[in-house]
């Protein structure tokens, strides 16, 4: 039997209080490398706020982040988010192409994104060709698969992931999480997803953590978490 | 006919601001007859404006027997108070007094030195305080336009912004597409001042400088001037305002300090 994969992202009694009302409280988990968990939960439970928290785009008021093993707080912020990528709910794409996108995160930190790993990228999202595509001519679907490729394109050892299907038919959210899936394998990402549904969550992730108030009111293995909350089959 | 009415120069000045006043006060009743209720607002705007007005008259008086000195620090007050002011229009950015003040006094007190330094202007008080504080005004103008556009631009593209943020860009490259457009924006109103010299409108300065005597090329060019100088300052205020306000819109972690209420 093979050891288990090293921890990459942990939250050690995380907590964020703002304007006197508690965001996140007391959260906890862990999640090693390759692995995805789901967080999910009811609207205001707090899981885009706890998402925040992970990159530091919030800080918290309480507890920590590790990343592989090292406080976040003793990252650079830059570097911290280079590693730690995150796909916002709305994709919000810089005006200009889809290239000049998926380029900006590399070149913030003075590299190039060449012109092959660009194609390839474009390839592993279903976008092959659509380097010089403005983004104001995308579908919905198109821009959630450019959000994601320029998230992975900064090069990231884990991805968090703001409900990465919302506001889409049937068939695009199948299609993005299959996407996420061979994404996440093939450049073995450990990722954190949010979504609302506890179904998409078992189809995408490894582990749920189920909040509600702020809190974590349970976390595990997919099939435990959903016989527990009694929705598994 | 107020000068038939009135001989004394003192009184006639009085009926003529009288005169002016209730001209004003009967655009508030006309407003009135439509059911909008602004003569009460207009009414103390008008006895408070000709207070000030009259306490500045006083203060030049009194300045102009005083040492040149006096003028620097009339300016410098005038600043402080140009930065209160327009901090108040921005007061959802933090620490919008400090960059106002140090926008302004940059802006508008550089143009100034220099100005005097070159001759453009003289340095008694009878010149430096007036053309001065049409320098400090302008400038307050287009800072509190710029830092008001940035902060609303700003919360308006938040995922724009926290998105590049997110990517590993830094403040400054996340939000620079609205300092710029906050900057231009500011500006708008001094380049149409300049585009529309002589056109559009004869300011102020030059109409008195008529009115007194000097011949009207003279106090056309000298208007120009004026106008130019407005926009050296202004444009200063709003170049070091958005280069300073970046910086107060963020934690030392680079965190977005203008998000409006949170709670997803």
């Amino acid at each position: 039997m093979s050891p288990p994969a090293p921890v990459v992202l942990r939250a050690e009694h995380l907590g964020r209080v703002a304007d006197g009302r508690a965001l996140v409280d007391d959260v906890s988990f862990e999640v090693r490398q390759g692995d995805v968990l789901a967080v999910v939960g009811p609207s205001g439970a707090g899981k885009s706020s706890l998402l925040r928290l992970l990159n530091r785009l919030d800080e918290p008021t309480a507890g920590a982040v590790y990343l592989d093993g090292q406080d976040a707080r003793a990252l650079p912020p830059r570097e911290l988010r280079r590693r730690v990528g995150m796909v916002m709910q709305t994709p919000a794409l810089f005006p200009g192409t889809v290239a000049e996108n998926l380029s900006f995160g590399p070149r913030q930190r003075g590299a190039a994104l060449g012109d092959g790993a660009l194609a390839a990228l474009l390839r592993q999202v279903g976008l092959g060709g659509f380097a010089e595509r403005g983004v104001d001519r995308l579908s919905g679907g198109e821009a959630r698969r450019v959000a994601i490729a320029r998230a992975v394109a900064n090069e990231p050892s884990v991805l968090l992931m703001d409900e990465p299907t919302s506001a889409l038919d049937d068939v695009s959210k199948r299609e993005i999480e299959a996407l996420v899936a061979e994404v996440v394998r093939a450049r073995g990402l450990t990722c954190v997803v949010i979504t609302h549904d506890l179904a998409q969550a078992a189809r995408v992730a490894g582990r749920v953590l189920v909040m509600e108030a702020g809190r974590v009111r349970r976390i595990g293995p997919v099939e435990e978490v959903l016989r527990a909350e009694g929705t598994g089959s | 006919m107020l000068k038939e009415l009135v001989p004394d120069p003192l009184l006639l000045t009085l009926a003529q601001a009288a005169v002016a006043g209730a001209a004003a006060l009967a655009v508030a009743l006309l407003a009135r007859a439509r059911r909008i209720h602004v003569e009460k607002e207009l009414a103390i705007a008008l006895v408070r404006g000709l207070a000030q007005i009259s306490a500045v008259g006083s203060v030049l008086l009194l300045m102009l027997k005083g040492p040149g000195w006096l003028g620097a620090l009339a300016l410098a007050g005038m600043m402080v108070a140009a930065a209160a002011t327009s901090a108040r229009r921005a007061r959802r950015v933090p620490g919008a007094f400090k960059v106002s003040l140090q926008a302004i006094a940059a802006g508008s007190g550089s143009v100034i030195a220099l100005m005097a330094l070159a001759g453009v202007i003289d340095t008694g008080v009878a010149v430096l305080v007036p053309v001065g504080s049409m320098l400090v005004a302008n400038a307050m103008n287009a800072n509190g336009l710029a830092l008001d556009r940035f902060r609303s631009d700003v919360v308006a593209h938040l995922r724009e912004v926290e998105s590049a943020l997110a990517l590993g860009a830094s403040p400054e490259v996340s939000v620079a597409p609205w300092a710029q457009s906050s900057f231009r924006a500011s500006l708008i109103p001094a380049i149409d001042n300049l585009r529309s010299l002589g056109i559009v409108w004869i300011p102020g300065l030059m109409t008195g400088m008529v009115l007194s005597g000097t011949p009207p090329l003279r106090a056309a060019i000298y208007q120009f001037v004026t106008i130019a100088m407005i926009f050296a300052s202004s444009g200063v205020t709003c170049l070091v305002g958005t280069t300073l306000i970046r910086a107060q819109a963020f934690s030392p972690a680079e965190q977005l300090l203008l998000r409006p209420g949170e709670g997803r």
